[in-house]
């Protein structure tokens, strides 16, 4: 045992506050009962707990939903946006005074340490509606003419990775565009969606301006397709992703994605090696993988391969997994069994194709899901490792000899959602960043959001842009 | 910095498991080869070594890691005096509260050292009688540095000659700010010298780099290096003179200095953060470093030191919380 061996320090489950035995949509400014009989059930990935039940939206929920989303757009959108700004402002208050109790719903919900949503999740949730309440009434000096109209009725599903950060990326540019919403939260993350829809209330938001409808894919698909929305916009992975686009080819209805990715965080023999070992565990690890701009594959230059190779199993060695709650806790559960399964396929096919494999030394706890961080050496590009997205927390590291070749294999992928740049050399950063095809170029960094900086992808990735003045663009009619 | 980038130096060095092989002599050769050595270390970015000490800062810690890490700290204190107005009195007081801080409650361990200006040496040495409490003594004109070799020499000979078991010395920051590093390493390899005493046997010698002067990162790193090459038994970051001290990322880089120097050449080194470390919090977050940058290793009094006065009462008061679960007040421990 080591010297220095950390206690428990668990944050409060309590905090969370009550959670329902079961749960319907809100809509209408009302938390109302499904039309149908089916429910989900929402599980703690890191003990498999039931935490609750809800309903498995129909076409019927669906539609009732977007009308109510209709009715509530005509007074909305006619509203002076300081007015809409002084909701916005007074969501984004009431999150950062409720911040400690989403913070541990969120991480029970989804696995994720306590540590990220109290210092990550919910500190840039507060900061999107702030942002965000700052442009209601700025929009004519936004650059899409002297008074631009808000697209109507948006329909926005989200992940479940970052489920209350994507529903704040969603919501917050919506409404402040004058837009209303109906947002389909992911059917293993459902809970901080329902606790934001009390905080709707809370605030005194009109009726109809946002309503939940929960429910797995099929309630997404029906909402996504509904003839009477006139924004769709996705986080997701990209197959379904290209379902969307299939559905809404030909039809009015406005559309963006922000998909996968397969992000190369680069490191240059001159890179700051200690601060660069941090961003790659940062890049990859920061919950639990489960990251759609993750730096999965790391592209290090030869000659300090084995350099960077020690410092970083070193460094993973004092990642700590465990329970999510745990102040802690550096890493915490997958998500849902189903991604465990995804995660230990393609792990599995990794060795198989002959990547050396190597994990720290981890007690896993024995209920849950879990997955020890991984890292894959000895990897080629043809390896399904360094391709597919793992989406978890499993990195695969290639090896380049030149800055052209670094920026060749970086972006020698379908995905093109973000990327990271290691160096002291100043001009070598901007030269990479100005031929890496990819949304976001992190340079000495990984991992970095702010509201004010637009996000988003090429390539399969996704297309229009989330956050920061760009972020307006796909809630406007322009 | 990583272990092999390090062997790949140590093979340049041609520096075996002993750091008194003459193969130092190459990389202190000439100015020149010593400069290209401390110039070819990795660079440090300012903005990410401050958010992984930030990180390390949010380690929650708590029962019995905490009475743990209390004690740990109390026992790595270097309780010190180093004011014009110290006087054998208060010195003697000092010494008293590094034997037995806490009075009526003996479980208390004492602090590793009690650190004084040379002249006050013989009073504190007495003072300890025959405690196992080092008396480390200030030398080479500190805080400033700024004298002549030979009244550095003089000013560690006395400290030495007067019984003092550590010495902390200071380099001369203008000779770094000016690039003339070999004068800075010739200092430290003749300061280390004048620590040998006649019977073969040496006081330890902790070299403070000022950080606070030396300003950025990749100088402190370098400083580090410097140090260790010359014969450092300890590094330290501050005088506690100046107007920034130790910080947690000042620190963290010397700590990956010595991770990185005992990789390279099997020299294990200490490491002192000095001045401006006040509160049971802050030495927690020190102790975490230490514990997830070096390990265990590097988790005893004689690897790592708090170079503090009034910390010590805060890690008391915090002790009897924990003990009594309230709060007592700084009427309950003794001020010195």
């Amino acid at each position: 045992m080591a010297l220095f061996d950390y206690a428990p320090a668990p944050e409060s489950r309590a905090a969370a506050g009550d959670i329902a035995s079961t749960y319907g949509h809100f809509i209408d400014g009302e938390f109302v009962e499904s039309t149908g009989s089916e429910a989900l059930k929402t599980v703690d990935p890191s003990t498999e707990e039931v935490l609750a039940e809800f309903a498995q939206g129909t076409e019927a929920d669906v539609d009732r939903a977007v009308a109510a989303a209709r009715k509530a757009f005509t007074s909305w959108s006619a509203l002076p946006g300081a007015e809409r700004g002084k909701y916005l402002f007074r969501i984004a208050r009431i999150i950062q005074e409720r911040s400690r109790e989403l913070a541990v719903l969120e991480s029970i919900d989804n696995g994720k340490p306590i540590k990220e949503t109290r210092d990550v999740d919910l500190p840039l949730v507060a900061a999107h509606f702030f942002y965000y309440a700052g442009w209601a009434d700025k929009l004519e000096f936004a650059g899409y003419g002297s008074n631009p109209r808000p697209v109507g009725v948006a329909a926005q599903v989200i992940p479940w990775n970052f489920p209350l950060l994507m529903l704040a990326w969603k919501i917050a540019p919506a409404l402040a565009t004058g837009n209303t919403v109906v947002l389909k939260p992911a059917e293993t993350t459902p809970l901080t969606a329902l606790r934001f829809a009390e905080i709707c209330r809370q605030a005194g938001l009109p009726k109809g301006v946002v309503n939940i409808i929960t429910g797995d894919g099929r309630t997404g698909a029906a909402l996504t397709a509904h003839p009477d929305v006139d924004k769709v916009a996705f986080t997701g992975s990209t197959e379904v992703g290209r379902a969307i686009a299939r559905t809404l080819a030909g039809t009015r209805t406005k559309l963006s994605l922000e998909l996968g990715g397969k992000a190369a965080n680069i490191v240059f023999d001159d890179a700051p090696i200690d601060q660069a070992v941090e961003g790659i565990v940062d890049g990859i690890f920061f919950n639990q993988g489960h990251v759609c701009c993750a730096g999965s594959r790391l592209l290090v230059q030869e000659s300090v391969h084995d350099d960077v190779m020690d410092a970083l199993k070193r460094r993973m060695s004092t990642l700590r997994v465990g329970d999510p709650l745990d102040k802690n806790t550096d890493i915490g559960a997958i998500n849902s069994a189903a991604q465990l399964a995804r995660i230990q396929e393609l792990t599995a096919a990794g060795e198989a194709e002959g990547a050396e494999r190597w994990s720290p030394a981890c007690e896993l706890p024995s209920t849950g899901y879990w997955f020890a961080p991984t890292v894959f050496s000895n990897v080629s590009a043809t390896h399904r490792i360094a391709r597919e997205e793992i989406f978890g927390p499993v990195l695969s590291v290639l090896t380049f000899r030149t800055p052209e070749e670094a920026v060749a294999k970086a972006n020698n992928t379908p995905y093109g959602l973000s990327a990271g740049i290691w160096t002291e050399k100043g001009s070598r950063i901007l030269w990479m960043a100005s031929k890496l095809r990819a949304g976001v170029v992190w340079s000495n960094t990984f991992n970095k959001f702010d509201p004010t900086s637009p996000f988003g992808g090429y390539k399969e990735s996704g297309y229009g842009r989330e956050g920061g003045r760009h972020g307006l663009e796909a809630y406007l009619d322009v | 910095m990583t272990e092999r980038y390090a062997c790949r130096y140590a093979a340049l060095v041609s520096m075996s498991s002993s750091l008194a092989t003459s193969g130092l002599a190459d990389v202190a050769s000439s100015e020149a080869s010593l400069r290209r050595f401390l110039h070819g270390l990795p660079g440090i970015d300012a903005v990410g070594l401050q958010a992984r000490a930030a990180g390390l800062g949010t380690r929650s810690i708590k029962t019995t890691a905490k009475a743990y890490a209390i004690d740990l700290a109390i026992s790595m204190i270097d309780l010190t005096t180093l004011e014009g107005a110290d006087t054998p009195g208060k010195v003697r007081s000092l010494c008293q509260k590094a034997r037995n801080p806490d009075p009526g409650n003996p479980d208390v361990p004492h602090t590793a050292a009690v650190c004084v200006y040379p002249d006050m040496v013989p009073i504190a040495k007495e003072a300890l009688g025959g405690a196992p409490i080092n008396v480390a003594a200030v030398a080479t004109a500190f805080p400033s540095g700024r004298a002549g070799l030979p009244v550095k020499l003089a000013d560690t000979a006395e400290a030495v000659a007067a019984g003092a078991d550590e010495v902390d010395m200071v380099i001369d920051r203008g000779a770094f700010l000016s690039g003339r590093y070999l004068e800075i390493y010739e200092l430290i390899a003749e300061i280390k010298k004048a620590c040998e005493r006649p019977d073969g046997t040496a006081a330890h010698l902790k070299v403070i780099f000022e950080t606070g002067e030396l300003v950025t990162y990749d100088n402190i790193r370098r400083a580090s290096w410097l140090a260790m090459l010359a014969g450092a038994d300890f590094i330290k970051t501050s005088t506690g003179k100046v107007a920034v001290n130790a910080t947690p990322a000042n620190t963290l880089v010397l700590m990956e200095a010595v991770r990185d120097f005992r990789n390279a050449t099997g020299v294990q080194v200490g490491v002192k953060p000095a001045g401006g470390i006040r509160t049971t919090k802050d030495a927690m977050k020190y102790l975490v470093m230490v514990n997830e940058i070096l390990g265990d290793d590097w988790l005893s009094p004689d690897w790592f030191r708090f170079g503090a006065s009034s910390l010590l009462n805060d890690l008391l008061m915090q002790r009897q919380k924990l003990a009594s679960g309230r709060y007592s007040g700084p009427d309950y421990v003794t001020v010195d």
